[in-house]
C-alpha cells in the first residue's frame, strides 16, 4: 500500500450519509428493426423504474433470477450505459447525462468487479499492466510509483507480487478474480459496483472472495453494490438487499428481514428455492414454484408484471381481487417500516427458511465483523 | 487464440524444464519462473515444434535475403542480368536459341541464358524475386492498413460508419477486379508512360483491392472483442475510445492480422507474376517471374528449362509462405483444427 489511507471502518450499523440515490433510472433498449423499412419492435425494457440508495460502507444486495435486469443496473449505476431517464446522483451530484470527460473524473469513485474472470482481463496485458492500468487511464502518480502501488495492491489482494509479469491465462479463476479486485481497487473508490464477482468460481473459492470483499470493505469503508443471483451468497455479504423482477423492483427491505419475513409473492417464491441442509425441514416445508416462463421485456404484462406467474395470484386470491392485479400496477410502498414491496396483497411470511440455520455455501464462511443484528 | 489448453501449457512447460512451476494454480512455490510466458512466446515455442512451418519460414527468410542482397550474389556470381549475350556465341545464330543442352547451362551461367535477348536467368531470378517481394509486401502493406483501420473503425463503432464501411467492402469484393485492373494499368500507363509508375500502380491495384479481405477479418474481430469485459473495465477507468482501440482491442488482433499478412504475400506474389504474365505488369528491363514465363511460353519445346524455372520460383516462394501461414494460424489458435 502506497497511500497508507487510515481507512475508517465504516460502520454497518450507522449508515453515513446516503452515497449513491438511485431514482426511477429506466434503460429502455431501442427494439431491433423488423424489415427493410426500418420499424421498429417495441423497445426492451431492462430497467423500468428502479430506486434504492447506497450509503458509505454499506452493502446492497441486488437479486433476480437471469433477465431481470440487475447486470444493467449495474452499469447504469456505473455510467458504462447511460440511462434512458431517471437520476443518479452520486454524492449529491448528478450522473445521468454526463458526458465522457465530465464523467472520467468521477470514475476513480465508483469501480466496477466484473463476473467472468476469464473475459475481464486482456488476454495480452500482463497483471502489472492491467493493475496499472487505473493509473494510467486517470493520469494520476501513486506515492511511489505504480509498480510498487500495483504490488502492494497485489499483495493486499492475496496474490504473490513476484507475479507482476505474468499473463492472465497463468492464473486459475479465483486468482484472476483477485487481479479484477485490485484493478477496481487501485484509485481507492468508494463505491464498487460488483456484477456477480463470484457466480463464475468454483463453490470453495467464492468463500475466499466474499470474505475478501469484506475485508477490503472494512479496510477501506468501501460501499458494495452486489449484484447475485445466489440467496446465500447474497444473504452473508449485504446489509439490505433489493429483489427485481422484470426491471422493477419487488421488494426491498434490510437483509434481516427479507430472508425471516418476506412480504413478496415474488420474494417467497425465491426463497422457497434455497436448500435447507436439514433433510427433515426440507422434506416438509413448501417449495413455491413459479410457472411459466419470464414474460418479454418489451412486453410486459399489464397491471402488476408478476401476475402472470403469481402463485399467490394463482391459487389464493379471488377474482375481485386478481382483476385488480390485472388492471392495476401496484407501487412499490413501505408496507412495514423499512419494507417497501410491491404488491396489492403483500403480506408476511415467516416459514421459508430457519432463520437460526444457516445457509449452505454460507456455512464455510466466516464472519469477519459484527453484524447490527448478530 | 485465447487460452491454450492446459496439455498444451504442460508440454510446453515441460520442455522449458519448469514443469509444473507456471501451472501452479496458487503460484506460492515458484519463485524463480516469475517473468510470465505471454501468449507470444508461447505460440513461438509451439511454432518452433512444428517442422512443416518453420520449413517454410528458413525458404522465407532465404527468399528475403536473395532479394536483398541481388547486387552482391550477382557480383559473386559474375553476371548480370542486363547483359545481352546475343552476339558472343552463346546463342544459335539461327534461331537465336540458346546452344547446349537445357538451354544452354554452363559454368559461367548455371541456368542458362534466355533465348533471343540471352540473358543469364539466375541472376534475372534473383531480380525477380525483388519485384515479387516489393510489390507483394507494398500491396500487402497498403491492404493491412486500409483493412486494419477501416475494419476496425467498423467493428468499434457500429452503426452507420459500419453501414457504410461494410458495404464499400461488399462493392469491392464483387468488382471485377481482375479487368479493372487491366483497364486502369493500361489508362494510366499510357498517359504517364513511365515505369516507376507503373510499378506503384499494381501496388496500388492489388492492395486496394485487396483491403476489404483484412477489413472483414478485422471487423468481425472487433465486434466480438469490444463486448468483453476488459473493454468495460477500461470504460470504467474513463479509457478514451482511442485507448480502448490501440491498447486493449489491437493486441488481441495483432495473430489474425500476422496469419493474415502471410496468407496475401504468396496471393499478391501471384496476382503480380498474373498481371506480368499478361503484360500489363512490369515491363522489361525490369526482371518479373510472371513476365519470364510469358516470354518462356513461346519457346517452350525447344527451352522447356527457361518455362520451368520461374514457375518453379513461384511455386516454391508461394508454396513457403502458405505453410509458414498455415503453421503460424496453428500456432496461435491451438483450439481451430487443420
Amino acid at each position: 500500500m502506497t497511500t497508507e489511507t487510515a481507512a475508517v471502518p465504516a460502520s454497518p450499523a450507522a449508515p453515513g450519509a446516503p452515497l449513491l440515490e438511485v431514482t426511477d433510472v429506466r434503460k429502455h433498449f431501442p427494439g431491433r428493426s423488423v424489415g427493410l423499412l426500418g420499424r421498429r419492435s417495441n423497445p426492451v425494457k431492462a430497467v423500468d423504474g428502479v430506486s434504492f440508495t447506497v450509503h458509505q460502507g454499506e452493502t446492497i444486495g441486488l437479486v433476480g433470477e437471469s433477465g431481470c435486469g440487475k447486470s444493467t443496473t449495474g452499469r447504469v449505476v456505473s455510467k458504462l450505459i447511460e440511462p434512458t431517464s431517471g437520476s443518479i446522483r452520486y454524492e449529491g451530484r448528478e450522473l445521468a447525462g454526463l458526458r465522457p470527460g465530465q464523467m472520467r473524473p468521477l470514475r476513480r469513485e465508483i469501480q466496477m468487479i466484473f463476473q467472468d474472470p476469464y473475459s475481464s482481463l486482456n488476454p495480452r496485458h500482463t497483471i502489472g499492466t492491467i493493475v496499472g492500468s487505473p493509473f494510467h487511464i486517470q493520469r494520476t502518480k501513486p506515492e511511489g510509483g505504480v509498480k510498487k502501488a500495483v504490488q502492494g495492491l497485489m499483495e493486499r489482494v492475496g496474490l504473490n507480487p513476484e507475479h507482476y509479469n505474468r499473463y492472465p491465462h497463468e492464473f486459475s479463476g479465483g486468482q484472476r478474480q483477485r487481479i479484477g479486485i485490485a484493478r477496481a481497487l487501485a484509485l481507492r473508490p468508494k463505491l464498487i459496483v460488483c456484477d456477480e464477482p463470484v457466480s463464475a468460481l468454483d463453490v470453495s473459492v467464492q468463500a475466499q472472495v466474499v470474505n475478501l470483499l469484506e475485508d477490503l470493505q472494512s479496510e477501506f469503508g468501501l460501499a458494495y453494490l452486489f449484484i447475485a443471483h445466489d440467496l446465500s451468497v447474497v444473504r452473508h455479504i449485504s446489509d439490505r438487499v433489493v429483489v427485481m423482477y422484470l426491471g422493477k423492483v419487488m421488494e426491498t427491505t434490510d437483509r434481516d428481514t427479507l430472508y425471516e419475513s418476506p412480504m413478496h409473492p415474488y420474494t417467497h417464491a425465491l426463497l422457497s428455492a434455497v436448500p435447507i441442509p436439514d433433510p427433515t425441514v426440507e422434506s416438509r416445508r413448501e417449495r413455491i414454484l413459479l410457472t411459466g416462463d419470464l414474460p418479454s421485456p418489451s412486453n410486459p404484462p399489464s397491471g402488476c408484471v408478476f401476475h402472470t406467474r403469481c402463485p399467490k395470484y394463482r391459487t389464493q386470491l379471488s377474482e375481485t381481487e386478481r382483476e385488480r392485479c390485472r388492471s392495476e400496477e401496484p407501487v412499490l410502498e413501505e408496507k412495514r417500516p423499512g419494507q417497501s414491496v410491491y404488491c396489492h396483497f403483500a403480506e408476511a411470511r415467516t416459514d421459508l427458511i430457519d432463520g437460526e440455520a444457516d445457509l449452505p455455501t454460507t456455512s464455510g464462511l466466516r464472519e469477519t465483523r459484527p453484524r447490527s443484528a448478530a | 487464440m485465447t487460452l491454450s489448453g492446459p496439455t498444451e501449457l504442460e508440454a510446453v512447460a515441460a520442455e522449458d524444464g519448469l514443469t509444473g512451476a507456471g501451472l501452479d494454480p496458487e503460484g506460492d512455490q515458484a519463485p524463480q519462473a516469475i517473468q510470465g510466458r505471454s501468449l507470444w512466446s508461447i505460440a513461438w515455442r509451439r511454432l518452433r515444434r512444428d517442422k512443416v512451418a518453420m520449413a517454410g519460414g528458413i525458404v522465407i527468410v532465404l527468399l528475403v535475403l536473395i532479394a536483398v542482397f541481388a547486387p552482391l550474389l550477382q557480383a559473386l556470381y559474375g553476371q548480370d542480368y542486363q547483359t545481352l549475350h546475343q552476339t558472343d556465341g552463346l546463342l544459335d545464330p539461327l534461331d537465336s536459341m540458346p546452344k547446349g543442352a537445357l538451354g544452354g547451362v554452363s559454368g559461367a551461367h548455371w541456368l542458362g541464358v534466355t533465348p533471343v535477348t540471352g540473358q543469364d536467368i539466375l541472376t534475372l531470378l534473383m531480380y525477380g524475386a525483388r519485384t515479387s517481394l516489393i510489390i507483394a509486401g507494398l500491396a500487402t502493406a497498403l491492404s493491412l492498413i486500409l483493412g486494419v483501420t477501416l475494419g476496425l473503425t467498423a467493428g468499434y463503432f457500429r452503426g452507420w460508419v459500419d453501414l457504410l464501411i461494410s458495404r464499400t467492402m461488399d462493392v469491392l469484393l464483387s468488382f471485377p477486379t481482375l479487368l479493372l485492373s487491366i483497364a486502369l494499368i493500361t489508362v494510366v500507363g499510357y498517359i504517364s508512360g513511365a515505369e516507376i509508375v507503373r510499378f506503384e500502380i499494381i501496388i496500388f491495384v492489388l492492395g486496394f483491392f485487396g483491403w476489404p479481405y483484412i477489413g472483414r477479418i478485422v471487423r468481425g474481430q472487433v465486434l466480438s472483442l469490444r463486448e468483453k469485459e476488459f473493454v468495460e473495465a477500461a470504460r470504467s477507468l474513463g479509457a478514451s475510445n482511442l485507448r480502448i482501440m490501440f491498447r486493449e482491442i489491437i493486441p488481441n488482433l495483432i495473430g489474425p492480422i500476422l496469419v493474415y499478412t502471410t496468407l496475401t504475400i504468396p496471393n499478391n506474389m501471384l496476382g503480380e507474376a498474373g498481371l506480368s504474365f499478361l503484360g500489363i505488369g512490369v515491363i522489361p528491363p525490369t526482371p518479373s517471374w510472371g513476365q519470364m514465363l510469358s516470354d518462356a511460353g513461346q519457346y517452350f519445346q525447344i527451352d522447356p528449362l527457361y518455362l520451368f524455372l520461374p514457375g518453379l520460383a513461384i511455386f516454391i516462394s508461394v508454396l513457403a509462405f502458405n505453410l509458414f501461414g498455415d503453421g503460424l494460424r496453428d500456432a496461435l489458435d491451438p483450439k481451430s483444427g487443420r
